[in-house]
């Protein structure tokens, strides 16, 4: 066991852990941080992603004994004083969201995308979230979110135009 | 009259219905307040490590668990001899013919696997990572058998999948118009074609073996400290889950309570009944303990049901100006190892989908279902409808090459004229409401159809590196699964009714349960708009439960697009019966003549007055009960099951552009329109979300998903470093539109739309690859349309190789490169830094 | 999911790193950025009795100008060394690299030492590295040596790494003024490289005075396309004066055959990607 100290959504935990636990594994058992959840086995799917130390990370691929010193935040933290983030607000206002279970990791990195670049083109956008996967949205309505959140994207939230008269 | 018609929000903006509801899901699911089942911890819990075959076929000769026994924290290790008896079985609903082969298909398996991540011992622990860790230690040995692995093989019976069965063939399934008498003869319709100088197409395609990949992998917790066992499952059918543990495992029904929480996607991989589910349940009543298992990606891979996995055998016969004059229609289908809960009903659900929007004379059907030692199949969204669709629709598109006109000409000569409705096809069906051309003209001009043409002539003309193809997809689907009358017919083992419960509480607020259990559909959402309409309540009153049998003791679920059809029509007419006990106690309340009443937004009035008296004051009268007409029950709480009378039929004409990088192969997606005619619209926006999302799955079909296996029988495919899903970075905006023709079998209007996108989008993008290409002497490109496949399919065009026609398509070229991979982890074993 | 039980350490300096490696031999992984490890440890492929992580040895992060060289440390993060205006200014090839390498969230945590030490032949790091000639900087017991590109490339996932030592830094030899661009070709955007070209070119009044070419996953190392480099030498810098040189690209490789294409497919892209991979460099310098 290895004792590590960490502040995670603004609170200081101090655990002793297996140097083995992920990070994920971390913030579900031991925090009951269950917001951020494990999609796969190879970092590919994302929805594992918080914010290490400023940066997007997919928590599966950190073990906890890494965060040590560290600061987490997680989908969990990203809300202040009741208010949702800009973020999560423009994923429920542009139905960016089905299952909701890429979401936490799609609104983390999403939230990262925007800090290092708040006007991103729709092809920036795509790639910025390349390291998530979505099963269900088509990822339409997630690139309508950002921009919506970006205050890029007007209006047309969902992509949906008017009924047609034929 | 099939003109189509204005959605009600123009009518009636105060409407709910129609109105783009922001979901009343979203709030838990972007803040990361939710209940996936791997969630829930319950005190004292143990957790379950599966060991599982690496042999796709074998004799399991000895298992040897004593040293897995001394593992830290072990509780217990058990084999399929262990469990005996205790553990169930799963069950096939669905046999198709009644001399079907099915084979026993255990939760653990005690002396022979059939396929490769089949179950063989089970370690329960204190902790997940002390279950894997001793489950390393399960020693196994196996005497390995030989595997029926190819699905056209398998079908000749070289080599068994399960030797005592004597065959591989499982079922045979035959629907004929001829003897049905719902059209003529299509062997005759064949050899008049052929005498008569006519066009006769034969092609073979595959459907290449997909895995549903829902993002929740599957996870299971059994609390069996209660009077009751209770059952969390990611699961999209927890009362047929209910059900099949009661009927296999001897637990009475009324001990059972199942619950699915927050379920993370399933689009039909949901849709099963898993032999993880019934080795929990054996382990909790086995240790008394709260147990819990949860997959990894990888077991969800080779162990959770797959997908598609057909060879089809098409003839069609037409007239030299290409009127279709039959279609002959013959399948195999690989079930895998098992056959799954719904299992060879797959391609029976798209028997009657093959001759599509299509008036064809004379058509014939007939799928041979075989067992081979892989994953078994079962639903992925569309269920045997993308599989027919694609058939039909890459088959308009060589019948229109044949005849040198335009695809959407050639399905215009072919198809159903809006005046035609109702309409009863060959296979049987009765449809009830639609209007092709209308879809076709606004998909056409939204796509800017002619210019396309146009530029993919200057790049033919001009020998551009890249061309341009336009693929057409003019689909339609039955969904709205399923009159049960239509479902006995077919030898299915449940109905296909759907139930509702309203119940008005003494606040004014309204509790709806529904028995159909969403897994990321906007249920909440879209029900509550429909009872918020129908009661006059405010939207946020309305409270939708579901999804745990002790809170909707009935139900039959979620799938074929059956929740709105199905389930919303339930609501309905539970609404409708507490309306009208409402009525009587406003009547007593205002002492009028329920017949003087009227009901408009959520408040009787006596016509001609200004007295009148809300439905939620009413609700407090009767809870109160203090003042209510003699003899009546003190609650306005009702019920309904709807049970369909039919099925119904969305369409749509979806337009696709593709860019071929001729150098390379490459595929690039240019443009994809898509106007669905679903009937009325709920909710617009969740709409809108049904059909991306569907768009992008039969797109990944078609460009970049398979379950490939090796010729030993591993799953090469078997994580997403080599399983292909799609991400933004790989897709594009969809243009979306509608047209409306409202359905006649419910009473909302309303055609189901969760898979009408999967169901669209494969053929419309196959098209477009090979509408690329077709200059150059290509018909056909084999799914899905990797880069390779079309460099390939180029040079082999270009090197004076015969193009490829009839059954000498493709197919059956060897030289598709899918022997052998590198294992991107596998390396990293050495000594070498990371 | 879970890795197997093994022990931790985190040394702060690359000496107690190197005692720590000295002590535990082949029992030990050491740990950079964890981005190609822990899925090995997840899947249990993997696991070592004893991680030395090298998280906290700050020496090891850093890009520094060198005088004829760029040095990033080790432990330098991919988003650091992609977004650094020596390393876009001097190794422009190297930046191009690391702007497709993974995604976002594994190039922060992942670092470019790491990556090399990896030696996987569809990274995205190794053929910009030995295109540019890149010199590895490799400490152990006996002190500090320097392994050129050619020679720490031993095979698929082996390098000149011994295992009593660590990859400290990267000097990347200047290519100021040069051209360059990397062409991956896959299937979708979170795959490794089917094929991967990097190419630097010197152009010198419309002709290509030098260049240097590098191909990903042909081999079981990077491959340098030596042939191709010469051939383009005194070439226009135009599509028909490059054709030539890059249909080169495939000589003397050995590239693998798996899911996403067989051998042949794969040189064949190796060719095409090659012309434009070096049209493009060759266009970035005007």
């Amino acid at each position: 066991m290895v004792r590590i100290n960490l502040t995670v959504d603004g609170a200081r935990v101090a655990d002793d852990v297996e140097p083995r636990m992920l990070l994920v594994h971390y913030l579900r058992e031991k925090l009951g941080k269950t917001g951020t959840v494990v999609g796969c086995d190879t970092s590919n799917c994302g929805a594992c992603t918080v914010h290490l130390d400023g940066t997007s990370v997919k928590s599966c691929n950190v073990l906890a004994v890494q965060a040590d010193g560290g600061e987490v935040t997680t989908i969990e933290g990203l809300a202040q004083d009741g208010q949702l983030h800009p973020v999560q607000e423009a994923f429920r206002e542009c139905h960016g969201l089905q299952c909701g279970y890429c979401t936490p990791g799609m609104i983390m990195q999403s939230v990262d995308l925007l800090k290092d670049n708040p006007n991103p083109s729709e092809e920036e956008i795509r790639l910025g979230l390349e390291g998530n996967l979505c099963r269900c949205t088509g990822y339409h309505n997630i690139v309508r979110a950002v921009q919506h959140a970006a205050g890029a994207g007007g209006t047309q939230a969902a992509g949906q135009t008017e009924a047609v008269q034929a | 009259m099939t003109a189509t018609e204005a959605r009600p929000e123009a009518e009636a903006p105060e409407r709910e219905i129609g109105r783009e509801r922001r979901r009343k899901e979203d709030q838990r699911l972007i803040t990361g307040r939710t209940r996936w089942t791997d969630n829930i911890q319950l005190p004292g819990m143990l957790h379950l490590a599966m060991v599982r075959s690496p042999f796709a076929h074998a004799r399991i000769t000895s298992i040897d668990t004593t040293e897995a026994k001394q593992s830290p924290n072990v509780v217990d290790v058990v084999t399929g001899q262990d469990l005996a008896e205790t553990q169930g079985v799963l069950i096939n609903a669905w046999p198709i013919t009644p001399d079907q082969k099915t084979p026993t298909h255990l939760p653990v398996a005690i002396d022979r696997v059939a396929f490769a991540g089949e179950i063989v011992a089970v370690v329960v622990a204190r902790s997940a990572a002390e279950a894997r860790d001793a489950a390393e230690l399960v020693d196994v040995e196996y005497d390995e058998l030989p595997a029926a692995l190819d699905l056209k093989e398998a079908a000749t019976d070289t080599v068994l999948a399960h030797p005592d069965l004597g065959s591989n063939k499982s079922a045979y399934w035959v629907f004929d118009s001829g003897e049905a008498g719902t059209g003529g003869n299509v062997d005759d319709a064949i050899t008049q074609a052929r005498d008569s100088g006519g066009i006769v197409l034969e092609r073979e395609y595959r459907q290449q073996r997909l895995i549903p990949a829902f993002m929740e992998p599957r996870s299971t917790v059994v609390d069996p400290t209660g009077e009751q066992l209770t059952v969390w499952s990611a699961t999209q059918i927890p009362h047929i889950l209910r059900f099949a543990l009661a009927a296999t495992t001897g637990i009475p029904e009324s001990k059972l309570r199942v619950i699915a929480p927050d379920v993370g996607g399933g689009f039909g991989g949901k849709l099963q009944t898993t032999p993880e589910e019934w080795i929990t349940v054996a382990l909790a009543r086995r240790t008394g303990k709260p147990v819990k298992y949860t997959e990894t990606r990888s077991e969800s891979l080779i162990a959770a049901h797959h997908g598609r996995d057909q060879w089809q055998k098409l003839t069609l016969a037409a007239d030299r100006e290409g009127n279709v004059t039959g279609l002959k229609v013959q399948l195999l289908a690989d079930l895998g190892a098992y056959v799954s809960l719904v299992g060879g009903g797959v391609p029976v659900l798209g028997a009657f989908m093959f001759n599509a929007i299509y008036k064809f004379p004379a058509y014939h059907f007939a799928v041979q279902t075989v067992l081979t030692n892989k994953t078994w199949t079962d639903a992925y969204r569309g269920a045997g409808r993308p599989e027919a669709t694609f058939a039909i629709e890459r088959l308009m598109d060589e019948l229109a090459a044949e005849v040198g006109v335009d695809p959407l000409e050639i399905r215009e000569r072919n198809w159903i004229k809006h005046e035609e409705f109702p309409f009863t096809t060959v296979a049987g069906l009765e449809y009830d409401s639609g209007n092709y051309e209308a879809a076709t003209a606004r998909a056409k001009e939204m796509f800017g159809y002619d210019e396309l043409r146009a530029e993919q002539r200057r790049r033919r003309e001009s020998g551009d590196p890249v061309q341009l193809g336009i693929g057409v997809s003019t689909f339609t689907e039955m969904c709205g699964l399923a009159p049960s009358r239509v479902l006995g017919q077919l030898d299915y083992g449940a109905g296909g009714w759907e139930h509702a419960s309203v119940r008005m509480l003494a606040t004014g607020k309204v509790e709806v349960v529904t028995g159909a259990s969403a897994h990321g559909q906007g249920h909440e959402t879209a029900f509550s708009q429909i009872v918020a309409d129908r009661l006059g309540v405010p939207f946020e009153d309305v409270e939708v439960l579901h999804g745990d049998t002790q809170v909707a003791p009935k139900g039959l679920d979620t799938y074929g697009s059956r929740s709105l059809v199905v389930g919303g029509e339930a609501l309905v007419k539970a609404s409708d019966k507490v309306v009208e006990k409402a009525k009587t106690v406003a009547a007593h309340l205002l002492e009028a003549s329920a017949d003087d009443l009227d009901f408009s937004g959520g408040r009787f009035t006596v016509r001609g007055t200004d007295q009148g008296v809300a439905i939620q004051e009413i609700a407090t009268a009767v809870f109160a009960a203090h003042n209510l007409p003699d003899g009546m029950e003190p609650s306005l709480d009702s019920d309904a099951t709807f049970d369909p009378v039919n099925f119904n039929y969305p369409h749509g004409t979806h337009l696709c552009a593709m860019e071929v990088d001729t150098e390379t192969g490459a595929l690039r997606m240019r443009k994809y329109v898509c106007v669905d005619d679903i009937g009325n619209v709920i909710n617009p926006l969740i709409v809108s979300g049904q059909v991306h999302g569907g768009l992008v799955q039969g797109i990944a079909q078609a460009l970049w998903e398979e379950a490939v296996y090796d010729d030993s029988g591993t799953l090469v495919s078997g994580s997403f470093v080599d399983y292909l899903l799609p991400t933004s970075a790989d897709t594009i905006s969809f243009e979306v539109d509608h047209t409306t023709t409202p359905s006649l079998t419910n009473t909302l209007g309303t055609k189901g739309v969760g898979e009408a996108g999967t169901i669209a989008s494969t053929p419309a993008v196959v098209n477009a690859v090979v509408d690329a290409v077709r200059h150059l002497g290509i018909t056909d490109i084999r799914m899905p349309c990797t880069p390779e496949r079309v460099w390939r399919a180029i040079q082999d065009a270009g090197s004076g190789t015969e193009p490829t026609t009839g059954a000498a398509a493709p197919h059956f070229d060897a030289s598709t490169g899918m022997e052998g991979t590198v294992d991107r982890t596998a390396g990293a074993q050495d000594g070498a830094q990371q | 999911m879970i890795p197997a039980q093994f022990d931790y350490l985190a040394p702060s300096t690359v000496e107690e790193a190197l005692a720590a490696l000295a002590q535990h031999g082949d029992e030990a992984k050491i740990l950079a950025g964890g981005q190609s490890l822990l899925p090995v440890l997840r899947m249990r492929l993997n696991a070592p009795e004893m991680v030395i992580d090298l998280g906290k040895i700050t020496s090891l992060r850093g890009v520094r100008d060198d005088g004829d060289a760029i040095v990033v440390g080790a432990m330098t993060q991919h988003s650091v060394v992609g977004s650094d205006p020596l390393v876009a200014e001097h190794a422009a090839l190297v930046s191009k690299a690391v702007e497709h390498l993974a995604d976002v969230q594994i190039r922060h945590r992942g670092t470019f030492g790491g990556a090399l030490a990896h030696a996987d032949p569809a990274g995205d790091l190794g053929a910009p590295a030995l295109a540019l000639g890149a010199q590895f900087v490799i400490q152990g017991p006996g002190g500090t040596r320097t392994v050129p590109a050619e020679e720490f490339f031993v095979d698929l996932f082996e390098t000149a790494i011994g295992e009593d030592e660590i990859l400290t830094e990267v000097r990347l030899p200047k290519h100021t003024g040069w051209g360059a661009h990397y062409e991956k070709f896959v299937r979708v955007a979170h795959q490794w490289p089917i094929v991967a070209v990097a190419a630097a070119v010197r152009v010198d009044g419309g002709s290509i005075a030098e260049a240097r070419v590098g191909l990903t996953n042909m081999g079981n190392t990077p491959v340098r396309a030596h042939a191709v480099e010469q051939a383009l030498v005194g070439q226009p810098a135009t599509p028909d004066g490059v054709r030539d040189a890059a249909a080169r690209a495939a000589e003397g490789t050995n590239p693998p055959s798996d899911l996403n294409g067989d051998a042949d497919y794969r040189r064949h892209l190796a060719t095409v990607l090659t012309r434009r991979a070096v049209l493009t460099a060759a266009g970035a310098t005007g």
